[in-house]
């Protein structure tokens, strides 16, 4: 059978540093990212492969976007080897310094002058761990979330999602009408590696890098400006002063141990 | 940067109160929101101002008792058939029209996954900032709400300059007021129309889970954590067996999660629990600040590392420098001997 309709996805991406005990310049208040490699989020890949699985049984096509530096592509060009369509690369120095909102709100100007019918966010991305760009844009969009995806099933002549999501108290099994913002969890899928043929495919696939005159909007909303949160100090951790250290000779060690905490009880 | 771009000069004297969103489930109160309230009453008593409880729900009108027990001023109470139920977009909405109206200064949501999903939602909804998993806030001279936050190695003061000023904290961060029945906070009614069509993400059926005892680290009095030190999952089986002569749950970092050596309800730290057992054992863990943020008011706090400069060991009440592998078989055995 010939499905009625097929699916428009965008996947929203993020590039982050390898590590995750970044230093922080103490005067920019920023991560020191020289010398740190960078990997796709890792939720964001399991997300690029959700949406060329939707593909693969609906048809239609995959574009993945994110907001970063040039470097970005590399993140890009690994999607576009797993099997997306297209890339898009918001990049531009006022972009740059963005919190969550401002980022949301940059990826919303594009996305809003797009054909969409499934947007895809990772459930966090691993270096700040927010979690929020995904409502912060279904919302800027106005259209349904789910978040906590474990699974996904699309009625496509209904055009309506059904996901598997998880709460507290288990699995949540929720409906939303198309248009809607799915954020995946780990253990939706197991990402494929792209293959050698995908790797050179990668190459001849559209990548639009889009700055801040050509994307439009209130250039005010837009990076640090635009960002209602900011950071105004940083400092060490508290540290508990240790009541005791022990070392030496392992069975020593233990028998104080044990004395210890049997007097804590 | 320095702190007059973060703070404009901007009127917020329309914006008054500090706000805390009382989750219940079933007609529950989740104890998030009471943990809220006691950072909340010390925040509003430092502004001079009220502490505000947000109770969204259908029949739930006794748990106001129980907010003003816990140190509300003040319980705001929305009750609605079609929040029975939690669903984001109803919930959302609640939250939005009775933040118009009122206009909190600050507005603190427990950090469930659910609150989690509605927070951010409600922010961008409402036009203003807001900061994931604090582990502090604070006052500062102005009258700003400060966020405090793990960021790298280091920890984060954060400010917002629009209003209301947003956060969510985890579970287990905040304690709880001791409860003082004979504070009465007022209640007031509050209407919000809600259709079933604004209800886009519908809830068709929920699975619930029986938690695996060795994963309810929440609630645990001990818990063996154990972290990358191990080596590999196989090792993990040293981690199970101390925990069941201590009789303990376990729990790891992330480092573990993420190589799938524990499952992912059992991460304490930064993106997974907070935990404040009568005792936790961390084998094997470097103690980095989003680990160590969700474990350092347990009461007592055992480290087994062979890094005498592991962060873990500074912080630990009982540091034990030495290889893992023979200090935690060792233990188990003369543990063993003791209850025999
Ligand atoms: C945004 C963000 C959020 C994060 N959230 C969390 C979180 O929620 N929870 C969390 O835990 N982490 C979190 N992290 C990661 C965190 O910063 C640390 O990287 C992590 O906790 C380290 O895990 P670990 O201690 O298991 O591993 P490591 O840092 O690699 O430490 C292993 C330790 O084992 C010791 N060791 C090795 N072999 C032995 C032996 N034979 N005997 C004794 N000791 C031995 C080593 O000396 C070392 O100290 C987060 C990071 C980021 C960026």
């Amino acid at each position: 059978m010939v499905p009625s309709k097929s699916l428009k996805i965008v996947v929203c991406i993020k590039q982050v540093p390898a590590v995750p005990d970044m230093k922080i310049d103490p005067a920019t208040h920023t991560l020191v990212r020289e010398g740190v490699p960078s990997i796709l989020n890792p939720w964001d890949k399991i997300g690029v492969e959700e949406g060329i699985r939707l593909r693969e049984k609906y048809g239609g096509e995959v574009t993945v976007i994110t907001m970063g530096p040039p470097q970005a592509k590399e993140a890009v060009l690994e999607c576009l080897a797993m099997g997306a369509d297209k890339g898009i690369i918001l990049s531009d120095s006022t972009f740059a310094g963005a919190d969550t909102i401002a980022t949301a709100y940059t990826l919303s100007m594009q996305i809003k002058k797009m054909i969409y019918d499934i947007i895809i966010c990772g459930r966090l991305a691993m270096d700040a761990e927010t979690g929020h760009v995904g409502p912060h844009l279904a919302e800027l969009l106005g259209i349904p979330q789910i978040c906590y995806v474990k699974r996904v099933d699309v009625d496509i002549d209904r055009e309506r999602v059904i996901a598997h999501r998880e709460v507290e108290e288990g699995v949540e099994i929720v409906e939303a009408p198309l248009p809607v913002l799915l954020t995946v969890m780990k253990g939706l899928n197991e990402p494929r590696l792209p293959t050698l043929k995908g790797v050179i495919g990668s190459r001849r696939k559209e990548i639009r890098v889009i700055n801040s005159s050509e994307l439009g909007g209130d250039m005010s909303k837009y990076g640090l400006k635009g960002s209602p949160t900011s950071m105004k100090k940083v400092f060490p951790p508290p540290l508990r002063k240790p009541k005791m250290i022990l070392q030496g000779d392992p069975k020593e060690v233990v028998e104080s141990l044990v004395q210890v905490l049997l007097r804590e009880k | 940067m320095s702190e007059d771009t973060i703070k404009e000069i901007t009127d917020f004297s329309g914006y008054k109160g500090v706000w805390v969103f009382a989750e219940q489930r079933d007609e529950r109160l989740k104890n998030v929101g009471l943990e809220l309230l006691s950072v909340g009453r010390r925040l509003a008593d430092k502004l001079r101002e009220e502490l505000v409880a947000v109770l969204l729900g259908h029949k739930v009108e006794e748990l106001a008792d129980e907010l003003s027990a816990y140190g509300a001023d003040k319980v705001i109470l929305v009750e609605n058939e079609l929040l029975k139920r939690y669903t984001v977009d109803a919930y959302v909405k609640a939250l939005a029209e009775l933040s118009l109206k009122y206009k909190p200064s600050i507005l603190l949501i427990g950090g469930t996954l659910k609150g989690r999903e509605l927070a951010p939602r409600l922010a961008a909804r409402l036009g203003t900032g807001i900061t994931s998993d604090c582990t502090d806030f604070d006052i500062d001279e102005e009258g700003y709400l400060v966020q405090i936050k793990p960021f790298g190695k280091l920890m984060a003061e954060i400010l917002c300059r629009t209003r209301p000023q947003m956060a969510t904290a985890k579970p287990n961060i905040f304690k709880k007021l001791e409860q003082d029945r004979s504070r009465k906070a007022a209640v007031i009614r509050e209407e919000v129309k809600i259709s079933p069509e604004e209800i886009h993400t519908k809830v068709i059926k929920v699975i619930e889970v029986t938690n695996n005892p060795y994963e309810n680290i929440e609630n645990a009095e001990r818990i063996v954590a154990g972290g990358r030190g191990l080596g590999s999952k196989e090792n993990f089986k040293l981690i199970y067996e101390l925990a069941d002569v201590v009789g303990a749950a376990v729990a790891g970092t992330r480092s573990v999660v993420d190589r799938g050596w524990l499952s992912a309800n059992q991460q304490v730290g930064q993106s997974g629990k907070t935990v404040a057992p009568k005792l936790y054992i961390a084998v094997g863990i470097s103690g980095g600040a989003y680990h160590t943020v969700g474990m350092q008011n347990s009461e007592v706090i055992v480290a087994i590392n062979k890094d005498p400069n592991a962060p873990i060991l500074q912080m630990a009440t009982y540091g034990v420098v030495g290889d893992l592998f023979k200090i935690v078989p060792l233990l188990i055995e003369k543990l063993k001997r003791i209850q025999r």
